[in-house]
């Protein structure tokens, strides 16, 4: 383990899209055994600042660190420990539940427990998929793929863009479960949702994105 | 800590092999995807076929004139029809989302433009070479000039796949992208054609090929170091 | 002495300091090419070989030159922008485009003028005029990208990494293609190597230089002033000035 503590800082953060500017001055910080709830409207920059924290993106002004450092600079080991699962899933069409699984801990340079692996897609409600390939898989089934993988992989952050879309009530529950549980073992977690969400127990830091230009420049 | 963390394993810091083995998993995982997908990256090798088996009958079958422009006439076709399938290189895994979980490995960036471009010329660039020969004889080619043009294509096909990437990444997610790709890429195609479709010339005429097809090799080697990471950045400025 | 670089590096004041300028470069410019002119076509001596017709290369090698020239200017900015993120520098690489595709194709045009002529041809693969189209064809296709790509910061990177692709290709496509001509041993007469050029000749081509490059300052300026504008129209100094003028 690295010496400083698993911490996610955010300074001055900036973050323009387009001729826009969508917030400035972003300043917030997750410890461990956190969730940070990013909160705001359409087109306020929820998923821009997601992006920003994962390191897809630059930011306009300020920084995002990971255990003190920026992440432009220890991005192999910010990366090891993270995971993400954004707006589109990163489910590969041609391939069964359990091929996208080995190929995604593939790219991530993760070892993949094909035992956990299976036990997890059966958790996750895709039993009866096993054998099929992701393109014949419903859209909320295809979620299901990926947040198996995000559990599977086993990092201590978790970025999630609107987890919950998709899914059917079960498949809520779940997540709920999920979150609550990896929080519990001292995970970290940075989400977006718009749905109401039964978190009991779980040390929530709200966060609220867009407000400060309450008059968007542009029309 | 708990099982969280598990991940990060120290040992697997120093590991010297670990950018090969994550460059071997792009390419099998891109061969992976497109054997499940077999008349994608069929559709450019008949394209191949095709518009070579056209020229023949625009220009008339005097084996004399066919012989004279065959060299070129090939080499022509291998360039279109890489920019034809050059488009999906990025664009599908782009629309699934799976190119951001590429570009949040911990591995480099450069690694999944390389072993992509790699895999991009195992598809389409062998398959073309296997073709090759026949096309050849179409164009009455002599066996010297015919194994002189599979050569020149064996060492020319990487470079088309390694320039393209960085115009696939640079178009990704334009309108008319595909048009696009072609105005940009296919200047900096030009050294490739001079030096592939000249070796075979240079076979016909009696001069000597050698010396084109070490050129093509310099230019190969070039583009091999300057490519990857040119398409990497093109990659990261594409999806922000 | 120590000159505030910096200080013109922000697009405000650079804004000022090239309205400034831009008349003087238009004007010596234009003042510049009607002496050029008049030298090309009343003072130079008839060409004893190739008589009145090599009166255009008095346009065609200023061209050619700033074609290329441009290209290196733009890959220039490009590498500085890539680098510091400097807002300016790609809007210079983005003001410089358009002149140096003018002047490619112009190129490209007088040199077939003088072609026909010379080779009894409009137009011949030559080492030379090939590369010049080539060139053209990069210009057209970094000008395609730009114009494809909403984003503006996206555009501007990705069209800074086409043109430093481009710069390194370039020699190596003139490379290949002067390569390529001597093999198949096309008609090349030498077009610099002008027998014994009278210095008046080389005069008229120095002004028509110079008045090449002081048009495309002034027009590059010209351009970067109106991008600025377009890209600061939110902040401060933009809207002050807007209202001043109106």
């Amino acid at each position: 383990m690295p010496e400083t503590p698993a911490k996610l800082t955010v300074h001055d953060l900036a973050c323009a899209r387009g001729e826009r500017t969508l917030f400035t001055g972003l300043d917030f910080e997750l410890n461990v055994g956190q969730l940070l709830l990013v909160r705001g409207g359409n087109g306020r920059g929820k998923t821009s600042l997601l992006r920003l924290l994962c390191g897809l993106s630059s930011p306009l002004d300020g920084e995002v660190r990971w255990r003190g450092d920026p992440i432009r600079r220890t991005r192999d080991v910010y990366h090891r420990e993270m995971t993400y699962v954004g707006h589109v899933n990163g489910v590969k069409d041609d391939l069964t539940p359990l091929e996208n699984l080995r190929m995604a801990a593939a790219i991530a340079d993760r070892p993949l427990d094909e035992a956990h692996a299976l036990e997890t897609l059966k958790r996750m409600g895709l039993e009866r998929c096993l054998d099929l390939p992701a393109r014949v898989l419903s859209f909320g089934q295809r979620r299901r793929v990926a947040l198996s993988g995000l559990v599977v992989a086993g990092a201590l952050l978790w970025i999630l863009d609107e987890p919950l879309t998709g899914l059917d009530v079960h498949g809520v529950a779940l997540v709920e479960t999920l979150l609550c549980q990896h929080v519990a073992q001292g995970g970290m977690v940075v989400m977006t949702t718009h749905q109401p969400l039964a978190l009991d127990g779980v040390d929530i830091v709200p966060l609220m994105v867009g407000e400060l230009s309450a008059a968007p420049g542009g029309q | 800590m708990t099982a969280l963390a598990t991940h990060y394993d120290p040992t697997r810091e120093n590991d010297s092999f670990s950018p090969l083995r994550f460059l071997w998993t792009v390419i099998r995982r891109d061969m992976l995807l497109a054997a499940r997908r077999r008349g994608d990256w069929l559709t450019s090798q008949f394209f191949f076929v095709m518009v070579v088996s056209m020229f023949p009958l625009g220009i008339g079958p005097e084996p004399e004139v066919l012989r004279m422009v065959g060299p070129g006439v090939v080499w022509v076709a291998a360039l279109l029809a890489s920019l034809l399938s050059l488009p999906r290189l990025f664009a599908e895994d782009y629309r699934d989302g799976s190119l951001e979980q590429m570009l949040l490995s911990p591995e480099p960036t450069v690694l999944v433009t390389l072993g992509k471009a790699l895999a991009h010329w195992c598809i389409y660039g062998i398959p073309l070479l296997l073709i090759t020969p026949l096309l050849g004889v179409q164009f009455s080619l002599p066996a010297e000039a015919i194994g002189v043009l599979v050569i020149s294509l064996l060492i020319g096909t990487p470079i088309l796949s390694l320039l393209g990437s960085i115009g696939a990444a640079l178009t990704l997610g334009l309108r008319g992208g595909g048009v696009l790709l072609t105005l940009l890429i296919l200047p900096l195609y030009v050294p490739a054609l001079i030096f592939g479709a000249g070796a075979v010339d240079g076979a016909l005429s009696g001069i000597g090929y050698s010396a084109h097809l070490s050129l093509l090799a310099a230019f190969l080697v070039l583009t091999l170091m300057v490519a990857p990471w040119v398409a990497a950045s093109a990659l990261k400025v594409s999806i922000e | 002495m120590s000159i505030a670089w910096f200080k013109y590096s922000s697009p405000a004041t650079f804004y000022g300091l090239a309205g400034k300028l831009v008349p003087w470069f238009g004007w010596s410019a234009g003042i510049l090419t009607l002496i050029g002119l008049y030298i090309a076509f009343f003072l130079a001596p008839t060409d004893f070989q190739q008589g009145e017709a090599y009166r255009v290369i008095f346009i065609h090698v200023p061209a050619a030159w700033m074609s290329m020239f441009i290209y290196m200017v733009m890959a220039f900015w490009s590498a500085i922008g890539l680098a510091w993120n400097t807002r300016l520098s790609f809007m210079m690489s983005r003001a410089l485009a358009p002149t140096g595709a003018l002047f490619a194709f112009l190129s490209l045009w007088t040199g077939a003028f003088w072609g026909k002529p010379m080779w009894g041809a409009w137009w011949v693969w030559d080492a030379r005029l090939t590369s010049a189209l080539i060139l053209f064809f990069l210009y057209v296709g970094i000008m395609a990208l730009w114009a494809a790509i909403d984003d503006r910061r996206r555009g501007d990177k990705a069209g800074a990494l086409l043109i430093l692709v481009g710069a390194i290709n370039v020699p190596i496509i003139y490379f290949s293609v002067k390569w390529w001509n001597t093999l198949h041993q096309g008609a090349s007469i030498s077009m610099t190597k002008a027998p014994s050029m009278a210095s008046l000749m080389l005069w008229g081509m120095l002004v028509m230089a110079i008045a090449a490059w002081f048009y495309s300052i002034a027009v590059a300026l010209y351009r970067v002033r109106g991008i600025i504008l377009e890209r600061e129209r939110q902040t401060e100094w933009v809207k002050k000035l807007l209202e001043a003028r109106s």
